[in-house]
């Protein structure tokens, strides 16, 4: 096949280097994220019934709206396409007691992405995780609601039962079994059951890279250590499957906007995120502290991006600025 | 896992670095074309002043432009035939440039300088040899060879590294280089040990070309200290710093040179030029250059400087498809052809077309802070808060960032979600730092 140079010579493209770039991109990721929740999904169908699939589908519906509704009045361009509304609603969802009525998710999205996302300049710019302030500001709203839990395999009509981390402050409550914890046989919040399908996901997530160990690990780790600091060595699994920290450790406090960049900084934020969520479950009003903490380390983070920053490669350490 | 740097990307790694197309074709010898042009600024630092006028009659070898003051290199006809004249070309950047054109008379008449031993020779006698010679830096940067020689008595080198990375993706020039002619980069290798007085010298290899690390390995058990060190396959594995960091752990400062980490480090291919200036007295005047992408017969080219690409390209057949990119070097740092018509220079280290696969213009999106361009910065930059501050027009932040410190390779580029033109914001604020820097050195000046 002969080109003749004529045909194209004047179509050149003229652009700086790099000439090529990954496959990578915002929506992909964001896909990555969706796909490393799915076993978390199907083990809040497979313990708190089909009822939950509304839950998120309303939830998901509801951001991807909102957002859409949103930016078509603001004059912006429509970014559902990015996946990132979906992830957003998805969490929420995942983050609800399995019986909620309609208007919970619906309301809870739109306040994530509207208030917390959009108001403040979109995707990259929200200053904490939209799902967790959503999830707060439900709780805050509909304080009977958003603590009515029940056991697995109940179904709604039968008694409230409380979540495992209730043990911690009520004597009364048993503790749960490890085995039981591990695999989400408890009560609690749609998505934040089961140990080891949000392990799956983080497994998942380091495999196409899309987070690095390091926040999960270090915030897990925290827990563990503070378990064991308080004389409680048999509670230190107990610590690090019950309640909501695996989902917060592996898919809310890397949430990439929210967090810190630089690895100093992600240590010091996910060590921070530990403490304060052990000292919520043994001393604070609220039997869980995993979202408090993480909202709290999300509005410290452009701080210790400053305060942490990385040496240049090279550097002298004399020279400073 | 090999030697390696912290940082970096791995391009095309399922596609074999874009290399298999041309790794494993012998190097071809090009028909010299009927008229060279040979630009004049072939060399970082002040081009040479041309000393042939149109008319004259040149021979193969034979020097043709001066040159101007110590960080410049003299040129020679690549052809023999006559000088047709010193003339304005289309150049690399778009502008045109001097160069000066000669008809080849296909004779081949040489006019190379006499072969010298470089045992007997005094490290300045063969700088200056070198320098003689016109041999630059031909990885890409077209840093004059002599001048990296040169260490100031206050400085002490006590190492000196061939850079045999060649990290850039589809670029297989120095591959093929050290597999037919391991015994040329050797020689040239010693000739700089006795220029540097160093007793050591490791050869730097990417681990994708395990048949040049077999075939270098074993020509250099018959010479003494110099080794083979295979390294880790990663952009940027073949910059300087990141190979002085993988094969011997020493930082370069920031802002400094390699002989601040008592190194130097120059390229395979420039270290045969070397040799066969010391060998056969020949000058700079022709290199092995990889033309490949969407060409029907990719290859390995030997070429004289000053063919033009669109010459350079027809020698390996036509184009397999229709050229959307064409690129001298790399795709990571190489730059861009205005035109076809540009001429091959000593810094040439490879001629890729690329089809419309390769350049569908995403778009670009907002950041989300994912961090990937810090974690892939080799000079662990921050490469987000340099384009925030650069698109800002805040260049003294992105200077108390450390924007001086980028090299770019385009590892953030590459990697960024967004599609962010993150390296070449930082180059912009990086030609707006050197301008005000500049500037105040003018001042200054003024002022005494």
């Amino acid at each position: 096949m002969t080109i003749p140079e004529q045909d194209f010579e004047r179509g050149l493209l003229l652009s700086p280097s790099p000439h090529i770039r990954t496959q990578t991109t915002t929506q992909s990721i964001m896909r990555d994220v969706l796909i490393a929740l799915l076993p978390a999904c199907i083990a809040g169908v497979v313990f708190f019934g089909p009822g939950t699939l509304l839950t998120m589908a309303l939830a998901i519906a509801s951001a991807i709206g909102c957002e859409a509704l949103f930016e078509k009045c603001a004059g912006r361009e429509i970014t559902v396409n990015d996946l990132s509304a979906v992830v957003t609603g998805l969490l929420l969802a995942l983050n609800l007691p399995p019986e909620t009525p309609w208007f919970v998710p619906v309301v809870g999205s739109a306040f994530a992405i509207i208030i917390v996302k959009q108001f403040f300049g979109g995707i990259g710019q929200n200053f904490v995780n939209p799902a967790l302030a959503a999830r707060c500001f439900l709780l805050i709203s509909f304080p009977v609601i958003m603590t009515s839990y029940y056991a697995p395999f109940a179904g709604p009509d039968a008694m409230t039962s409380p979540t495992p981390l209730a043990a911690l402050s009520n004597p009364e409550v048993p503790i749960a079994g490890n085995w039981d914890l591990f695999i989400g046989n408890v009560g609690g919040c749609i998505g934040e059951t089961s140990a080891l399908a949000l392990l799956i996901g983080w497994a998942y997530l380091l495999f196409r890279k899309v987070i690095t160990f390091v926040i999960p690990a270090v915030y897990m780790g925290t827990v563990a250590l503070f378990t064991l600091l308080l004389g409680q060595p048999e509670m230190v699994l107990f610590n690090l499957f019950a309640g909501g920290l695996m989902i917060g450790a592996i898919f809310m406090a890397t949430d990439y906007v929210s967090a810190p960049m630089n690895t100093a900084a992600q240590c010091i934020y996910a060590v921070g995120c530990g403490v304060i969520t052990m000292v919520i479950r043994y001393w604070g009003g609220y039997p869980e502290g995993v979202s408090f903490s993480i909202l709290f380390m999300n509005l410290t983070a452009p701080l210790l991006d400053k305060a942490f920053k990385r040496k240049v490669f090279g550097e002298v350490p004399s020279v400073s600025d | 896992m090999g030697l390696t740097f912290r940082g970096g990307i791995h391009p095309l790694h399922r596609e074999a670095e874009g290399k298999a197309s041309t790794s494993g074709i012998p190097i071809k010898e090009m028909t010299p074309p009927a008229i060279v042009r040979i630009p004049l600024a072939q060399n970082l630092g002040k081009p040479p002043v041309p000393c042939v006028n149109a008319g004259d009659r040149v021979r193969m070898g034979q020097k043709i432009a001066d040159a101007d003051g110590f960080m410049s290199v003299p040129l020679h006809s690549s052809v023999s035939g006559t000088v047709l004249g010193i003339e304005q070309i289309p150049g690399l950047s778009g502008k045109p440039e001097t160069a000066i054109v000669i008809e080849n008379d296909f004779t081949d008449e040489k006019d190379y300088m006499q072969p010298r031993d470089y045992r007997t020779m005094e490290p300045h006698e063969i700088v200056a040899a070198i320098q003689e010679g016109g041999i630059v830096g031909m990885g890409g940067a077209a840093f004059p060879t002599h001048v990296k020689l040169s260490v100031p008595p206050q400085k002490k080198v006590d190492l000196l590294i061939i850079n045999g990375a060649e990290c850039e993706p589809f670029l297989t020039a120095d591959q093929r280089l050290m597999i037919e002619r391991p015994d040329v980069v050797l020689y040239g290798t010693q000739v700089m040990m006795q220029a540097l007085g160093v007793k050591r010298a490791l050869i730097g290899i990417e681990d994708n070309k395990p048949d040049a690390i077999a075939v270098m390995s074993r020509a250099a058990e018959k010479v003494r200290n110099i080794r083979v060190k295979a390294v880790q396959t990663k952009y940027p594995q073949g910059y300087e710093k990141t190979l002085i960091y993988a094969l011997t752990g020493r930082k370069v400062p920031a802002g400094g040179l390699p002989m601040d980490a008592q190194v130097v480090v120059v390229n395979a291919a420039s270290a045969a030029a070397v040799a066969d200036l010391f060998q056969n007295g020949e000058p700079s005047i022709q290199r092995i250059t990889t033309v490949t992408g969407a060409v029907e017969q990719p290859c390995n080219i030997l070429l004289r400087i000053g063919t033009s690409i669109q010459d350079a390209i027809h020698a390996t057949g036509s184009y397999s498809a229709t050229p959307m990119k064409i690129i001298s070097g790399g795709p990571m740092m190489g730059k861009i052809l205005p035109t076809i018509e540009c001429p091959v220079t000593k810094s040439t280290s490879g001629i890729l077309t690329l089809d419309s696969h390769f350049t569908e213009l995403a778009k670009e999106t907002k950041c989300i802070r994912c961090s990937r361009c810090l974690t892939v910065c080799p000079m662990f930059l921050e490469p987000v808060l340099l384009m925030d501050a650069t698109v800002a027009d805040d260049f003294e932040t992105a200077e108390g960032n450390h924007a001086m410190d980028c090299m770019s390779c385009g590892s953030c580029s590459y990697i960024c979600p967004a599609n962010r033109p993150l390296a070449q914001s930082i180059a912009f604020a990086k030609s707006k730092i050197q301008a005000k820097r500049l500037l105040e050195k003018q001042k200054k000046e003024a002022a005494e």
